[in-house]
């Protein structure tokens, strides 16, 4: 598989580590009521489709950059990559 | 009517035509009071045990395809029971002995290869760990024998004990291990499980769960609703997909897993090997095939078939302890799909759903796991507890803290 890298253009996906649902991105917030509810559910649920999937690729061989990829499950196309970091400040996250 | 020597010789002796269908081809009734979900081994043999040793009756296996055709169908067919944890070993020791009988119990040949399986070792910690795995195998009732390099040469004289990065320092052996042909496995539960009345449905494929006030009535199929008492999910490897229809979401993630065979050889490989320093194991089929895998590819998939840097990578670990395979040629590669699940064990267990079982999660090491998996799951079905061997692998471990990780991995499933 090769990822378009936003920033090093086409790379190797074995330069990556692959590091689950970009979902994790959302952590719950510490001091909610039900804080321990959401932890366990972030710790060790996940969606798992079959299809389009969002997740993290950890650029380790490379500029150590983390990516959002879309990816379909079923075939392996990638459709998008993005930064994880833009992605986080589009959702309120300050870094 | 039963198979045996005599049986052969007599059909030899007439033409072969008194041979008929191993199973029937069931169609689905309105009503059963269990329906079990995947025909694949661990559903056939729940369905079996569930009639035979439980003495239930009414049981359906649905099957999208055709039975045997998924994971039952894919792996590299290695039998054992060396793990170390208790949650694990009784259950893996307890699948072993009903390997050992199975044959006999289901009147069919699985070629049921006792050649042993070798985990090699290369350092002293590495030996230290392997010590307390055997001495927490044999607490176990399990055989467990630790091998020095000499006797690793003897028996393996092909192996390159002398390896610059991974030396061969011994080896941690268990003689009972072995191979069993797959397939086989499939086809005589099913035989056997017919026999007992179950109704085996291929091409019958769940599209939705039938769900009333918290609790499982049926299923809806492609070919009609199917009522039910009790709703036995066995689907490894698609489990999200299939629960998903039922509101659930698992502590799993799909991944492929590659394996891969050889051109036949004339038999030089007795037992099976296992690098995992170098992320490579290894067994010769009875056909000469050497049969060999490695690691996941890493990364959620539900395509059957992986990518090539994990071939090159388990070709170098194959190469680098085992350098006469560079003479054979890569006949065939392929890819199965495995529930990896957050701490790298399996589950069996009911849901929060009334009438709605689940058994998943068994990441690479569901082969050697049907016998015991249908036993255990068919006791939890029948008689709402869970099998001794098999209660650990609970839902609720996770939001528990009791994990059962092997390896010590954490909550990343391409980890384990």
């Amino acid at each position: 598989m090769l990822i378009d890298h936003p920033i090093l253009g086409p790379r190797d996906s074995s330069e990556f580590v692959y590091k689950g649902d970009a979902a994790l991105i959302r952590r719950p917030d510490w001091q909610a009521p039900d804080a321990l509810e959401q932890f366990i559910d972030y710790g060790y649920l996940r969606d798992n489709p079959a299809g389009l999937h969002r997740e993290l690729w950890f650029h380790e061989q490379g500029d150590r950059s983390w990516l959002v990829v879309t990816r379909d499950t079923t075939t392996h196309e990638i459709t998008s990559v993005e930064l994880a970091r833009d992605v986080a400040r589009k959702e309120g996250r300050s870094r | 009517m039963g198979y045996s020597g005599l049986r052969v010789i007599k059909e030899a002796l007439t033409g072969h035509r008194g041979w008929g269908p191993a199973w029937r081809d069931a169609a689905p009734k309105a009503q059963y009071d269990y329906v079990i979900i995947g025909g694949g081994g661990h559903g056939l043999a729940t369905a079996y045990y569930l009639a035979k040793e439980f003495r239930q009756a009414r049981i359906a296996v649905l099957e999208k395809g055709w039975i045997g055709g998924g994971n039952v169908g894919r792996n590299t067919t290695i039998i054992r029971s060396n793990y170390l944890l208790d949650g694990n070993e009784p259950f893996y020791e307890f699948s072993l002995k009903l390997w050992e009988g199975l044959e006999q119990e289901l009147n069919y040949n699985a070629m049921v290869s006792q050649r042993g399986i070798l985990n090699l070792i290369h350092s002293d910690a590495q030996r230290d760990a392997f010590i307390r795995r055997g001495n927490a195998m044999m607490l176990n009732g399990a055989d467990a024998d630790l091998l020095s390099t000499e006797q690793i040469k003897a028996r393996y004289p092909f192996l390159n004990v002398d390896n610059a990065r991974f030396p061969i320092k011994g080896g941690l052996a268990q003689h009972r291990g072995g191979t069993v042909r797959h397939d086989a496995v499939a086809w005589g539960y099913a035989r056997a499980a017919d026999r007992h009345g179950v109704d085996i449905i291929q091409n019958c494929e769940v599209t939705g769960f039938r769900i009333e006030n918290g609790t499982c009535t049926g299923v809806e199929t492609s070919r009609g609703v199917i009522g039910a008492g009790k709703v036995a999910a066995c689907v490894a490897g698609s489990s999200s997909r299939l629960m998903e229809k039922a509101g659930m979401r698992l502590p799993i993630e799909s991944h492929v897993l590659q394996a891969f065979v050889s051109e036949g050889l004339k038999p030089l490989l007795p037992g099976v090997i296992t690098f995992g320093a170098g992320h490579f194991y290894c067994s010769q089929s009875d056909k000469g095939g050497l049969v060999f895998g490695g690691d996941i590819d890493g990364y959620n998939s539900y395509a059957q078939r992986g990518n090539l840097p994990v071939i090159e990578d388990v070709c170098e670990g194959g190469m680098a302890i085992f350098p006469m395979l560079g003479r054979a040629r890569l006949l065939r590669s392929w890819g199965g799909i495995m529930d990896m699940s957050m701490d790298g064990s399996p589950i069996i267990d009911r849901t929060h759903i009334g009438g709605l079982y689940f058994n998943g999660g068994w990441c690479y090491g569901g082969f050697k796991a049907t016998p015991a998996s249908g036993f255990a799951y068919a006791h939890l079905l029948a008689t709402d507890s869970p099998h001794k061997t098999a209660a650990a692998y609970r839902f609720d471990r996770f939001a528990r803290g009791r994990m059962i990780d092997e390896k010590g991995m954490g909550n990343q499933p391409n980890l384990h």
